[in-house]
C-alpha cells in the first residue's frame, strides 16, 4: 500500500489528494530538489544518497544523455558535448555571454538565445536545463511516490525577464508545472524561518562555486521585499581554489605545470580549502607527472592571507547593495549565509565583522535555497491552510520605461521597485491630428534610449484626430510576480487599446546590468546635458511647427516686415537646433516667442472677434 | 487490543516531532472518504482530546478517537522504504479489501 506521511493536525489529505510539490534550486554548478515531508523540509537524494546533482549534461553520439556525475566524469574527455553551467547561457544572446572564447563549446548565434552544436544536434540552453530538471523531477516522483502538482524554481534575484522566461520554458519542457519562480535569497530567508522572525532588514550573502550575490531583504508583517541586489558574476569558491593552486606552484617552485598536473593540483587545492573549514592546517601532498613530489602544509592564517583580496571583493558589492537600499550595517538585523564557499571561516569572520554580528550558518549553505523553495511550494500547492501565507515581493533590477520624443527615456518603473507592480503614466500626442502612436519599451538607467536596452515595440492605432496634446494616452506597465512585464496603452477618450507582453528576445547579463549601472553614474553629467539638449530641441521643433501653422492660417495679419522678422527668427532657431548647446536653443526659443508675441495677440483678437460676431452680449455664456 | 508502532516507526515519529519543535504524539484515525470507503488519518497531535484513547508505544503517545478505534484496533504502524520513497504503513488486521493503492479500505 501507499506510504503515508505525518500531517499537521486536521490536515490529513484525502486519498489520492496528496499534493506533491517540490522546490528546485537550479544552480550554475549544482542543482537540488527538496520537499516538505512530515512537516519538515528535506532535500531529496538519489539512489546513492547524493543530494547535489552537478548541473552538467552530456550529449552522446548514440542519442542518449548523461546528467550529473556521469556527465561530470566525461568533462575532460568530451568537453564539446558536455555542457557545464548552462544557467549562464539562459536567455542570452551570443554577445551577452562572458568569456565565450575560453569555453570549449561550438556556439551558434541564434534568434533570441545562443545555441550549442553537439554530437546530438543543436541544443538551446533551455533544453540543457530541461534535462537537469527532468532528472530532478524523476527523483522527486520516485521519492514521493506520485506525480508532482508543481514546483517552485529559484532564480537569482537579478535574472531579467528573458532569463526568467527561459527558466520557465525549461521547466515546461521537463514536464514540470511551475508554481512560481522564487528569488534565491528570498528562498534562503524562508528556509531560516525569517518569515516567522521579528520584522526587520536581513542580508543574504550567497557565495557559490562561480558567482557571488548579495541581497538586502526587508521583512514586514510576514512579507518579504527585496530592497536591493548586487554581486559579482565572476567570483566564487573556484577562485579560492585557484589562489591555493597558485600558492602551491609558488611554494613548490613549479614553473609550468602540465594540463594533467594542473588538474591534479587544483583538486588538491580544493581539498585543502575544504579541510581548512574544520582544521587549522592541512597537508598538501601530490606526485606530479614528472615524479616530482609536492609536500606542503597550508595553515589557516596563510590561507586567509592569500585569499584576503577575494574576500574583500565580496564586500564592495555588499556595500553598494546597502547604499542602493539606503541603509547602513546598523539597520541589518540578520545575515543569512548561502553557498558552499561560505563554509570558509575567513568568509564567516569577514562577514561577521562587516555586519557587526554573527551570520546565520546553522543550515547547510548548499541546501538552504532548495529547502526554502520547498517550503514555498508546499504553501502554494495548498498543503498548508494556515492564513499566514507569504506574499513574496521581489525587485526589478533595472528601470523600465518608454522612449519619448527626441530619443529620451521616460522611466515608468524605477529600478529596485518591488514586484508585482503596476504603474501607469499618461502621455499625449505630439502633432495635430495624430492617430497613431508607437511605443518603445526600454530597460536601463541612462537618459538616452540609445544607451538603454530595447525590450519591445508596439503601436496604438485608431486614436481619434485631436489637436496636439489633447489625447490622453495612459500607458500601464505591469510586472507580475514572476518578473514578467506587460505593457498596455489606452487612449482614455476613445478607449482604443493596445498591449504587449514583453518576452524579450534576449536579456541582459548581470555584468551588463552592473556595467549599465556604473555607466549611468559615470555619465550622469553627460546624460543631464544630453537630456536638456534633446528637450530643448524637441521644444524648439514644436514651436517652429506651431508658428508655421499659425503663419499659414493667419499670415495676412502681419505686415511684410513683421513676417520677415519672424521668418528670420525661425531660420535662426533652426540653425541653433543643429548645434549641441541647449542654452543657445533656449535663447532662440525665447527670442522666437518674443518675436511672435504681437502676432499671437492679433490672432487671439481675431478669433475672439470671429466668435463674437453676430452675437448679442446676453447670448454669451461666460 | 491496541494500536502500536514498530520500533522503527516510533523512532521516526520521535525524530519528526523533535524537528517540528512541538507535539505530544501522533494521532491515528480513519476518515469516511476515499474510493474504497475509508481512509487513514495520520497526523501530529498537539494536544490530547478528552475522549481520546491513548496508547504508548516505544515512548511515543498514540492518540485514537473512540469512533476510529474499531476500524484500526490491532493496527501496527510501520515505517518503510520503497526505493527512494519512504513513509508510514498501516498494518491493519481489520481490512477486508482495499483500493489498488491501499490508500482507502473497507472493513
Amino acid at each position: 500500500m501507499a506510504l503515508l506521511q505525518l500531517s499537521e493536525p486536521g490536515q490529513s489529505a484525502a486519498p489520492h489528494q496528496h499534493r506533491l510539490a517540490v522546490g528546485i534550486d537550479l544552480g550554475t554548478t549544482n542543482s537540488l530538489v527538496a520537499t516538505v515531508r512530515n512537516s519538515i523540509a528535506v532535500v531529496l537524494s538519489d539512489e546513492h544518497g547524493r543530494s547535489l546533482l552537478p548541473s552538467i549534461v552530456r550529449y552522446k553520439a548514440d542519442g542518449s544523455i548523461d546528467v550529473g556525475s556521469p556527465a561530470q566524469g566525461a568533462q575532460a574527455l568530451d568537453p564539446r558535448n558536455t555542457i557545464v553551467s548552462a544557467k549562464r547561457f539562459m536567455g542570452r544572446g551570443l554577445k551577452d555571454v562572458a568569456h565565450i572564447e575560453s569555453m570549449p563549446y561550438d556556439f551558434l548565434d541564434a534568434e533570441g538565445m545562443v545555441r550549442l552544436r553537439t554530437v546530438a544536434g543543436v541544443k538551446s540552453p533551455v533544453e540543457v536545463s530541461a534535462e537537469i530538471l527532468k532528472v530532478l523531477r524523476a527523483r522527486a516522483e520516485a521519492s514521493l511516490g506520485g506525480e508532482l502538482v508543481g514546483a517552485v524554481i529559484t532564480v537569482p534575484a537579478y535574472f531579467d525577464d528573458a532569463q526568467r522566461q527561459a527558466t520557465k520554458d525549461a521547466a515546461r519542457l521537463a514536464g514540470i508545472n511551475v508554481l512560481r519562480l522564487l528569488n534565491e535569497p528570498t528562498a534562503a530567508a524562508i528556509a531560516y524561518g525569517l518569515d516567522n522572525a521579528s520584522e526587520g532588514v536581513y542580508a543574504v550573502y550567497d557565495l557559490g562555486g562561480g558567482t557571488f550575490d548579495i541581497s538586502i531583504l526587508k521583512l514586514s508583517r510576514g512579507v518579504f521585499e527585496v530592497l536591493a541586489t548586487n554581486g559579482d558574476a565572476a567570483l566564487g569558491g573556484d577562485d579560492f581554489d585557484q589562489r591555493v593552486y597558485c600558492w602551491i606552484l609558488d611554494n613548490a617552485r613549479i614553473g609550468f605545470p602540465s594540463i594533467e598536473d594542473t588538474r591534479r593540483l587544483l583538486l588538491k587545492a580544493r581539498e585543502a580549502k575544504e579541510m581548512l573549514t574544520s582544521h587549522d592546517e592541512t597537508p598538501i601532498n601530490a606526485v606530479l607527472g614528472s615524479g616530482e613530489q609536492v609536500n606542503l602544509t597550508l595553515g589557516i592564517d596563510a590561507f586567509a592571507e592569500i585569499t584576503k583580496t577575494l574576500v574583500s571583493k565580496t564586500l564592495a558589492p555588499t556595500r553598494k547593495a546597502l547604499r542602493d537600499a539606503g541603509l547602513t550595517v546598523d539597520d541589518i538585523k540578520g545575515v543569512v549565509m548561502v553557498g558552499g564557499a561560505t563554509r570558509m571561516p575567513q568568509i564567516q569572520h569577514a562577514v561577521g565583522e562587516f555586519f557587526k554580528q554573527e551570520p546565520l550558518t546553522n543550515l547547510d549553505p548548499d541546501k538552504v535555497v532548495a529547502l526554502g523553495a520547498a517550503m514555498q511550494a508546499n504553501v502554494l500547492a495548498g498543503n498548508r491552510t494556515f492564513s499566514d501565507e507569504w506574499l513574496l515581493l521581489d525587485v526589478i533590477p533595472l528601470s523600465l520605461g518608454l522612449e519619448t520624443m527626441g530619443g529620451l527615456t521616460e522611466k515608468v518603473i524605477p529600478r529596485n521597485a518591488t514586484i508585482p507592480i503596476a504603474k501607469a503614466q499618461d502621455f499625449t500626442t505630439f502633432k495635430d491630428g495624430q492617430t497613431a502612436m508607437s511605443f518603445h519599451v526600454v530597460q536601463g538607467e541612462r537618459e538616452l534610449v540609445a544607451d538603454c536596452r530595447s525590450l519591445a515595440r508596439f503601436e496604438l492605432r485608431g486614436i481619434p484626430p485631436m489637436v496636439a496634446g489633447a489625447a490622453r494616452i495612459r500607458v500601464t506597465f505591469q510586472v507580475d510576480a514572476d518578473g514578467l512585464l506587460s505593457v498596455s496603452a489606452r487612449e482614455m477618450n476613445s478607449g482604443v487599446e493596445a498591449s504587449i507582453t514583453v518576452k524579450p528576445s534576449y536579456g541582459l547579463s548581470d555584468d551588463e546590468i552592473a556595467g549599465m549601472l556604473s555607466d549611468s553614474m559615470q555619465h550622469a553629467g553627460d546624460d543631464m546635458q544630453a537630456r536638456s539638449l534633446r528637450e530643448q530641441q524637441v521644444e524648439a521643433k514644436r514651436l517652429i511647427e506651431a508658428t508655421e501653422a499659425a503663419l499659414e492660417e493667419d499670415g495676412m495679419l502681419l505686415a511684410a516686415g513683421e513676417r520677415a522678422a519672424i521668418d528670420e527668427e525661425i531660420a535662426a532657431l533652426r540653425k541653433r537646433i543643429e548645434g549641441s548647446d541647449h542654452r543657445a536653443i533656449k535663447v532662440g526659443i525665447d527670442s522666437l516667442n518674443a518675436a511672435t508675441q504681437d502676432f499671437a495677440a492679433r490672432r487671439m483678437d481675431k478669433s475672439i472677434k470671429r466668435a463674437l460676431t453676430g452675437h448679442k452680449v446676453i447670448e454669451l455664456k461666460i | 487490543m491496541a494500536v502500536t508502532l514498530t520500533e522503527k516507526a516510533a523512532k521516526h515519529v520521535t525524530n519528526f516531532i523533535a524537528k517540528r519543535g512541538k507535539g505530544v504524539g501522533v494521532r491515528l484515525g480513519v476518515k469516511t472518504s476515499g474510493c474504497s470507503g475509508m481512509s487513514y488519518k495520520l497526523e501530529f497531535a498537539d494536544e490530547a482530546n478528552p475522549e481520546d484513547i491513548v496508547f504508548e508505544s516505544h515512548g511515543v503517545k498514540v492518540l485514537v478517537d473512540p469512533k476510529s478505534l474499531p476500524y484500526i484496533d490491532g493496527t501496527e504502524l510501520d515505517f518503510a522504504r520503497e526505493g527512494l520513497n519512504e513513509g508510514f504503513r498501516f498494518n491493519n488486521p481489520n481490512v477486508k479489501d482495499a483500493c489498488g493503492c491501499g490508500e482507502s479500505f473497507n472493513v
